[in-house]
C-alpha cells in the first residue's frame, strides 16, 4: 500500500519538477531582478546593491492613470463577459436538449482559431471606413461614420470577445450541475421564476461566477495586444508598459518590478478564492 | 414550465452566436477581396491564395510554429498525463493539495508576467535569446496544467479494479500502465494534446518575449504585420487555419474523440 502510494507520487515528479524549474524559478528571478538597477543596455545590474527603488517608481502618481486604465479595461471586460456568458450558458444547459454537445462546440469553434487574427478581424469591422460603419451608412442609420476604433469601447469589446470561453465554460459546467429538482421544489413552494433563480440557481452557481470572473480578469489585465491593436498607440496599460520596458525602452528592473506587482495582485486574488478555483477548475 | 421554450432567451442565444461568428465570417470574406487594402470591398478574387503560398516569410513563420507546437505537444502531453494520473490516484492528501495548487498557478498567472519571467530566466542563466527550443519550453510550462486537468478528470473515473486485475494476472506496473491504463486514458490524452497544440500554435504574448531574430512564430509575424497594415494575404492564411481547425474539431466530435458534455474550463 505504502509502496503503491509512493509510486503514484513518483508519477508527479517529472511534471512538478518541470513547473518548479520553468515556472516557479523564473517568477523568483523576476523578484531578484526587480531589486537591481538598469545597466547601460537596459539589462539588470545586481551587484551594486539591491533596493526597492523600482517599486517606489511604480507608486509615483504619474503612473496611476496607467494602473487605473488597466483596471478599467479588465473590470469592464469581466462584467461584460459574465453578463453575456451566463444567459448563453444557462440556455445551452437548460434548453440545449440533445444538441448540447454541438452548441458547445459551436461556442468554442471561433476560439480554436488564432486569437491575434480574431482581434485583427475586429479592426476590419470597427475602422472608420470599416464593415460596421459601411453597413450602418448603407442602411441610412447613420450619416457620418462613427469613430469606433482606437477607443475604450473597442478595447473592451475585443477583450470580451477574446476571452469569452474562459467565462462560458466554467459557467456552463456550474449551471449544468444544478439539480433541476431543487429549482422545481422552489417553484412548488410558490417561488416565481425570478425568485427561484435569485434564491436558488444563482447562489448555487456563484462559485462558477467567481471562477469565470477570475479566469477572465487575469488574461484581460495581462493583455497588451488588444489595447495595442484596437486601442491605438496612445492607450497605456500596465501590460503594455511592461512589454515596452522589456522589448523597446529596455529597463528590465523596472519592468520586473511592475510584473512582480501584477503577480502579487493575482496571487492575492487566487489564494482568496483558492477553494472555489480548485473545486471549479480542477474538479 | 422550465423545460419548455423560452423565446427571448433563444433569440438572445442566436444573437450571441452571431456575435461569435461575425468576425470569422468577415475575415473569410475579405480573403477574397480584390484590393490590397483590407477595409473596402472591391470585388471577388482568389489571387491572395497563390500569393500566400509563395510568401517565404509566412511559410517560414508557419514552419517555426509547427516545430514549436510539435515539441510543446509531446512535452506537455507526456508530463501532463503523468501528473493527471498521479493526482487522480493520490486523491487529495497533503502532497496532492499542494500539487493541485501548483497546477492551478500557471493558469492564473498573467501571460505577460510569465513571458518576462521566462525571458529573464533564459537570458540571465543561459544567455539564451530566442531559439525554437526556448519557445517550446515556455509553451510546455503553460500547457501542462490544461493537459493535467483533462487527463485527471478521466483518470478519476477509472475503476482501479481494472488495473488491479491486470496486476493479479501477473503484469508489471509498467505493462499494466502501458496496456491497460493508457488505452483507457487515451481519449483524454488526445483531447489534452489537442488543447496543448491549440495553445502553442496560438500563443502570442509569452512567445513575443522569447522569440529572437529568425524564430518568429506565425502569430508573432501576423502581429508585426498588423502594425504596418495587412493585406488580404493574412486573411487567406487565417481562412485556411479556420477551415482546417473547424474540420478537425467537427470530425473529432463526430467520431466521439471530443466529448464536450463535461467540458473543462479550458480553450
Amino acid at each position: 500500500m505504502m509502496r503503491a502510494r509512493f509510486r503514484d507520487g513518483a508519477l508527479l515528479f517529472p511534471g512538478i519538477s518541470w513547473l518548479f524549474v520553468f515556472f516557479a524559478a523564473p517568477l523568483a528571478i523576476i523578484f531578484v531582478v526587480s531589486l537591481g538597477q538598469r545597466d547601460a543596455y537596459g539589462g539588470a545590474i545586481l551587484d551594486k546593491g539591491l533596493s526597492f527603488n523600482n517599486y517606489l517608481r511604480a507608486l509615483e502618481p504619474s503612473f496611476l492613470p496607467t494602473v487605473l486604465n488597466s483596471l478599467k479595461y479588465a473590470v469592464a471586460t469581466t462584467v461584460l463577459s459574465i453578463g453575456i456568458s451566463y444567459p448563453i450558458a444557462y440556455w445551452i444547459s437548460r434548453h440545449g436538449g440533445s444538441r448540447k454537445g454541438l452548441l458547445l462546440i459551436l461556442v468554442m469553434l471561433p476560439f480554436w482559431t488564432s486569437w491575434v487574427i480574431r482581434t485583427y478581424a475586429w479592426m476590419i469591422i470597427l475602422r472608420d471606413n470599416g464593415v460596421l460603419n459601411g453597413v450602418l451608412q448603407a442602411t441610412g442609420i447613420i450619416h457620418d461614420p462613427l469613430i469606433l476604433l482606437n477607443t475604450d469601447f473597442a478595447v473592451v469589446l475585443g477583450m470580451t470577445y477574446g476571452f469569452l470561453p474562459f467565462s462560458i465554460l466554467p459557467l456552463y459546467v456550474s449551471i449544468d450541475r444544478v439539480d433541476e429538482s431543487v429549482v422545481a421544489a422552489a417553484r412548488d413552494l410558490y417561488a416565481g421564476p425570478a425568485q427561484a433563480f435569485r434564491h436558488v440557481t444563482l447562489p448555487l452557481t456563484m462559485p462558477g461566477v467567481i471562477a469565470a470572473s477570475l479566469l477572465t480578469f487575469i488574461p484581460a489585465i495581462g493583455d497588451f495586444v488588444t489595447p495595442d491593436i484596437l486601442g491605438g498607440a496612445q492607450t497605456t496599460t500596465i501590460a503594455k508598459v511592461i512589454q515596452s520596458l522589456f522589448l523597446s525602452a529596455r529597463d528590465w528592473p523596472f519592468g520586473a518590478a511592475l510584473g512582480f506587482l501584477l503577480i502579487l495582485a493575482t496571487i492575492i486574488g487566487t489564494v482568496s478564492t483558492l477553494r472555489i478555483l480548485r473545486a471549479e477548475v480542477i474538479g | 414550465m422550465g423545460k419548455g421554450r423560452n423565446l427571448p432567451l433563444t433569440a438572445y442565444a442566436l444573437g450571441v452566436y452571431l456575435f461569435l461568428f461575425t468576425p470569422i465570417v468577415v475575415l473569410v470574406l475579405f480573403s477574397f477581396n480584390d484590393s490590397p487594402r483590407n477595409f473596402v470591398w472591391r470585388g471577388f478574387t482568389l489571387d491572395w491564395y497563390p500569393v500566400l503560398f509563395k510568401d517565404a516569410h509566412v511559410l517560414g513563420a508557419l514552419w517555426i510554429s509547427i516545430q514549436v507546437a510539435a515539441i510543446a505537444v509531446v512535452g506537455s502531453t507526456v508530463l501532463g498525463t503523468l501528473l493527471g494520473l498521479g493526482l487522480a490516484r493520490l486523491r487529495g492528501g497533503f502532497g496532492g493539495g499542494i500539487a493541485d495548487t501548483l497546477i492551478l498557478l500557471p493558469m492564473v498567472t498573467p501571460e505577460v508576467v510569465m513571458g518576462i519571467s521566462l525571458l529573464l530566466f533564459f537570458a540571465l542563466l543561459f544567455d539564451a535569446h530566442g531559439s525554437i527550443l526556448q519557445i517550446a519550453i515556455s509553451h510546455i510550462a503553460f500547457s501542462i496544467s490544461y493537459v493535467t486537468i483533462v487527463v485527471r478528470a478521466r483518470a478519476v473515473s477509472l475503476d482501479p479494479r481494472i488495473v488491479e486485475a491486470a496486476r493479479d494476472l501477473g503484469s508489471s506496473p509498467l505493462s499494466a500502465f502501458w496496456h491497460v491504463t493508457l488505452p483507457l486514458l487515451m481519449p483524454a490524452v488526445g483531447a489534452g494534446a489537442m488543447i496543448a497544440f491549440a495553445l502553442s500554435f496560438d500563443d502570442l504574448i509569452i512567445t513575443s518575449f522569447q522569440a529572437g531574430p529568425g524564430s518568429s512564430t506565425l502569430p508573432l509575424y501576423i502581429y508585426s504585420r498588423i502594425r504596418f497594415g495587412v493585406t488580404p494575404e493574412i486573411n487567406a492564411i487565417s481562412t485556411i487555419i479556420v477551415s482546417v481547425t473547424a474540420l478537425i474539431i467537427l470530425v473529432a466530435w463526430r467520431i466521439g474523440a471530443v466529448k464536450p458534455a463535461k467540458p473543462q474550463p479550458t480553450i
